[in-house]
């Protein structure tokens, strides 16, 4: 075990799997030479030279469309977008194009592509580097959604996903990639996608929370503790595929569930949860489900996001409501 | 100028005419209800089919846009094969099997021309002498993903042939409404490599353009971009009524440049074509169609077949929504505890 941030141990992951693999190739802006604008990518370039790792034409639809046409030639590719929110000038080859590979050619082609991009609020960016799309991007079919909340997880599904014969887009947590540290296995170390974890064991009310959120939900959970109070923290890992299983059990033991998420509400990703709480644990319910979340407004500027993406005492107050039920 | 052989001409003419009509047939059976929208190919052959007789099938890429691959039989019949599957809605039409270096056509314009680049690059990269062909039309050459793959095609320098089929019409939007550029061809010089204007009614000048882009590409030359200049002899396809748009006196002159009756033509004078060959080549091509029609119909047909090739495996929701569809109580989803 060794202590990294999520930056690190996402570096990590890249040299290993870069070692590992050499179908696997990196595309970007900015990944090459400066190593990516968080040095995601940091030591790739010198290590794996300018036929593995690639500085792209500032166009995002291109480095989601080339990727398509290297993974055809038999490659994989782990595309960057900057920041999620680039990827709307991508959309149409992500969703149109990545995400149907498989389907339109009827598996005659792998598209094992994996698209990192960083994203969530909480860093004072300029505009569309903070959004949340990831509700956006599990409405379509074909496409993974990772959804790493800790170091440890961002190596091991990082190394699944670049691994994974489907697409997947691999979202980072802005505020994590140096905010979150935490042990992280050394070697290969492989976390399957699909699998939630319970970030913080509870009997009272379950948070089910993704990416930052869950750090959040994890200081809420340690906040209510103090009062006697047991909550429990479910971090998804992914959203598609989506830990039904997990979900379920996590909502029969608890009986009363709060979903955070930063994105707006509107068609969020949280409202997908929310009905398959009810679809799987409708009567084990104790009390209406509380959802927290973004407002329905663009990702706002720097000095009201703070009242924007969800922190601790929202996701504690939002606790404390579904518990008052009686 | 590269000229083509004789019986390389003399094949050229077999395709081009196979494909008008086969492309007819076609026709046929969209307005007897039994395959889906088609485009027709008329007018549109030399600038195709003497594109891909300039290609090595063994070890070049063709990645079609959605009115080309009737006339693909360099690579292969079993294009044919799909293209009925495809329009009967049977989902392995998208299935060309390897090792045909062929992708299924592409309906969502220009997003095919970046996944060109993508290919042209990873052959490279991979020490595979491959070179890729990419069509798209005047209509196409609008969109952000052909100028952020010549772009990039540009950077890379990657072997790859941009084939902009320039038939005048974007559905009803005529060029001069798609472009204020002097040509297509003219928007490689921001890409930084050769852009050429042919005459696509001319399948030799089609051929030595597209013979001299690959020679290129295959020399480490990079890209080109080749406008060949056709006229849409038919509707866009069957939903489109031209007659609405297309000024009668235009049509009939370019029916005087149709590309068949200029090789046939010229072919007739060398003795390479008569009047039985001509019949000859269409009774095959209807045989041909019609096989593969009946073929096409035939082919099994899984009730959750709609649910394959999604995902390598099923999620857990997809493997229940394959469940409750297979349950046959029209209940998508068969997961939940609804009692």
């Amino acid at each position: 075990m060794t202590e990294l941030n999520m930056l690190e141990a996402i570096n990590e992951c890249l040299h290993a799997e870069m070692a590992r693999d050499d179908r696997v190739v990196v595309l970007g802006e900015d990944v090459a030479r400066t190593g990516g604008v968080f040095r995601a990518t940091d030591g790739l370039f010198e290590k794996f030279g300018e036929n593995r790792i690639f500085d792209m034409p500032l166009a995002e639809g291109a480095i989601a469309g080339a990727s398509v046409g290297l993974a055809i030639a038999g490659l994989v590719p782990v595309a960057e977008m900057q920041f999620l929110g680039f990827a709307y000038q991508a959309m149409h080859q992500i969703a149109g194009q990545v995400a149907r590979l498989r389907y339109r050619t009827q598996s005659r082609f792998d598209p094992a592509i994996t698209i990192r991009a960083p994203f969530g609020g909480g860093v004072r960016t300029p505009e569309l580097h903070s959004d949340s799309l990831e509700g956006q991007l599990a409405n379509v079919a074909g496409l993974k959604i990772v959804v790493p909340a800790t170091a440890a997880d961002a190596k091991g599904l990082l190394a699944s996903s670049i691994r994974d014969p489907d697409p997947v887009v691999f979202l980072e947590p802005l505020r994590g990639y140096r905010g979150i540290r935490g042990e992280v296995p050394d070697g290969e170390h492989l976390v399957p996608l699909g699998s939630a974890r319970t970030a913080r064991p509870g009997t009272d009310a379950v948070v089910i929370a993704w990416s930052h959120q869950v750090e959040l939900a994890c200081r809420a959970s340690d906040r209510l503790s103090e009062e006697g109070l047991s909550i429990r923290v479910l971090d998804l890992r992914s959203l598609v595929p989506l830990d039904l299983v997990a979900i379920a059990e996590a909502v029969d033991s608890c009986g009363r569930v709060v979903v955070t998420e930063e994105s707006p509400q509107t068609g969020g990703f949280g409202g997908e949860v929310v009905a398959t709480v009810v679809e799987e644990s409708f009567w084990s319910l104790e009390a209406p489900v509380v959802r927290v979340s973004g407002f329905d407004v663009p990702y706002p500027v720097g000095m009201v996001e703070d009242s924007y993406v969800p922190d601790e005492d929202r996701i504690a107050a939002a606790v404390r409501r579904v518990l008052e039920v009686a | 100028m590269t000229r083509p052989s004789d019986e390389q001409r003399r094949q050229m003419l077999v395709d081009m005419v196979s494909a008008r009509t086969q492309s007819r047939r076609m026709w046929n059976l969209q307005r007897q209800g039994q395959i889906g929208t088609m485009a027709p190919i008329d007018g549109h052959e030399a600038a195709i089919v003497g594109a891909v007789h300039t290609l090595d099938p063994s070890c070049d890429w063709v990645l079609p846009q959605y009115r080309e691959p009737v006339a693909l039989y360099r690579y292969g019949p079993e294009i044919l094969e799909h293209v009925m599957l495809y329009n009967i809605g049977h989902p392995s039409g998208g299935h060309i099997p390897a090792p045909i270096r062929v992708l299924p056509h592409q309906i969502s314009l220009a997003t095919q021309i970046p996944h060109a680049v993508g290919l042209a690059w990873g052959l490279t990269l991979q020490d595979d002498p491959g070179v890729v062909l990419v069509f798209f039309g005047d209509g196409s050459s609008s969109e952000g993903d052909f100028y952020e793959a010549g772009n990039l095609a540009g950077v890379l320098g990657a072997p790859v042939i941009f084939l902009c089929v320039n038939n005048q019409w974007a559905i009803s939007t005529p060029t001069h409404l798609q472009t204020a550029a002097e040509s297509f061809a003219a928007k490689a010089a921001a890409f930084g490599f050769p852009g050429v204007q042919v005459d696509g009614n001319d399948v030799d000048a089609v051929f030595d353009a597209v013979h001299t882009a690959r020679e290129r590409a295959l020399a480490g030359q990079g890209p080109t971009l080749i406008e060949a200049t056709v006229y849409r002899l038919g509707p866009h396809t069957t939903a489109d009524d031209p007659t609405r748009y297309v000024p009668v006196e235009d049509l009939e002159a370019a029916r005087q440049r149709d590309p068949i009756a200029r090789l046939r033509t010229e072919l007739e004078a060398s003795g390479l074509w008569d009047d039985t060959v001509h019949a000859d080549v269409e009774a095959a091509a209807i045989a041909d169609i019609d096989a593969a029609f009946e073929k096409a119909k035939s082919t099994p047909l899984e009730p959750d077949a709609m649910l394959d090739h999604c995902y390598s495996q099923d999620t857990q929701r997809l493997a229940r929504q394959r469940a409750g569809m297979l349950s046959g109580l029209g209940d998508q989803d068969a997961g939940g505890r609804i009692s």
